[in-house]
């Protein structure tokens, strides 16, 4: 290979390196196919899926053949026919908090090629507790978006998808390419640019992401780049928190229901006096209010859930999202009656300035 | 300034883009926008101004370029 900066040493550097890709869809499958090419040493493939139809217009590795078989299996067979000397793990199993430390460890880096918040948190959290950087990819629709976290930037500042989205929205507000559709050659895209900064991180050429949110728009062909600012709020969690807080995942909190009240009805539940108010918002959010009785932010909740009184509780927060998931959460834990201002502090300040 | 709208904002505000009255500052642009748009308050969406991610308020000026970025979880 002939190309400036581009030598032995770095070839050397792709055979030597250990790459885990979590997803083995439509960001996976080109990121795949690419580090391949590159001559990466060993890769492990983590997708517990198996082929379906509807996956085969934008997850290129699988054709009709396939469906109904292994993901991982698959891609692997093609990838040893594609390059032979390349060492490739698979683990046809879902992401879990219970084995991500494990998966991940020994793997120089994480490619997320994942289509759900769960699991980008969970390998977010556990990229930092490893501090291995991780390669973001997302789509939704129309754009795409690829950053490095956990990978020191220029200013050798490292970020974490948890200064951009501190607090993991609800699924059900997205959605992922299978429910909401997309063109096959954008999370294409994407995943040739995650496989991209990997080989700069690999090879040590460039420039990463690392500090950038890249947003790339398949309409207009353009993209968007925003420097992204550390949120001094988030800290690294300890082993022993990331794994507990598998107890509260495991419990399904969508069969929680939560009272979701107007402001007219959270005024007359405060007005009596017999509900317990709870604001779930991070330290520094705006505005301060001086009508709850405990503030305690959503990312220290789980640990101090067994601290809050054993009466009716009213969560609140910004906008109503974060404080039913909170509201989830207690009701779960303590077997009381919860309820969420719907459209939080915001919709109270409209209702009542 | 200019309003700069990304990913699934887009089908809540109707646009990509939006020339606006200048707010004081982020936290009112983000009242306002959710008064005129009360489905904005189901997404979780940061702010970034010319380009910088802003984490907390921020004053807002004439000729400001502000992006309204939610999170993608598709892929």
């Amino acid at each position: 290979m002939i190309l400036p900066g581009f030598g032995l040493a770095a070839q050397k550097n792709l055979a030597r390196a250990r790459v885990l890709i979590v997803g083995m869809g439509a960001l996976g499958c080109p990121a795949l196919q690419y580090l391949v090419g590159a001559g990466v040493g060993q890769i492990g493939i983590v997708d517990p899926d198996l082929v379906s139809e509807s996956n085969l217009h934008r997850q290129l590795l699988y054709g009709p053949a396939d469906i109904g078989k292994s993901k991982v299996a698959i891609a692997a067979g093609a990838m040893q026919l594609q390059n032979p000397t390349v060492l490739i793990s698979t683990y046809p199993i879902a992401i879990e908090r219970q084995n991500a430390l494990d998966l991940m460890e020994g793997y120089d880096l994480v490619i997320d090629a994942t289509d759900n918040f769960q699991a980008k948190y969970l390998l977010n959290d556990a990229a930092a507790i490893l501090d291995i950087p991780l390669i973001y990819g997302a789509v939704t629709r129309y754009q795409g978006q690829v950053s490095v976290f956990h990978f020191p930037d220029q200013g050798n500042i490292c970020y974490s998808y948890r200064d951009l989205f501190p607090v993991e929205p609800a699924d059900a507000i997205s959605g992922s390419c299978e429910s909401l559709g997309v063109i096959g050659v954008l999370p294409g895209i994407i995943g040739c640019l995650q496989a991209a900064e990997a080989i700069k991180i690999i090879t040590g050429i460039g420039k990463s992401l690392a500090g950038r949110l890249y947003t790339h728009d398949f309409l207009d062909t353009s993209n968007y780049e925003i420097a992204i600012q550390k949120n001094h709020q988030i800290q690294t969690m300890t082993r022993e928190a990331f794994l507990l807080s598998e107890n509260h995942a495991m419990i399904d909190l969508d069969d929680m229901d939560v009272d979701e009240v107007s402001v007219e009805t959270f005024l007359e539940l405060k007005n009596k006096g017999d509900v317990f108010i709870l604001d779930v918002r991070e330290r520094e959010e705006y505005p301060p209010i001086d009508f709850s009785d405990a503030q305690i932010p959503m990312s220290e909740l789980t640990q101090q859930i067994d601290s809050l009184p054993n009466k009716d509780i009213c969560v609140i927060c910004h906008q109503g999202i974060r404080s039913v998931y909170a509201a989830q959460q207690i009701q779960a834990k303590k077997s009381i009656k919860t309820y969420s201002l719907k459209g939080g502090i915001t919709a109270y300040f409209n209702k009542t300035t | 300034m200019e309003l700069l709208i990304f990913g699934s904002l887009t089908d809540i505000v109707g646009t990509n883009k939006q020339v606006i009255d200048t707010p004081v500052d982020t936290e009112m642009l983000k009242a306002s926008l959710l008064k005129q748009y009360p489905s904005l308050g189901q997404v979780p969406y940061f702010v970034a101004i010319n380009k910088t991610m802003v984490q907390g308020n921020h004053p807002l000026q004439e000729g400001d370029v502000v992006a309204l970025m939610p999170a993608f979880s598709g892929g």
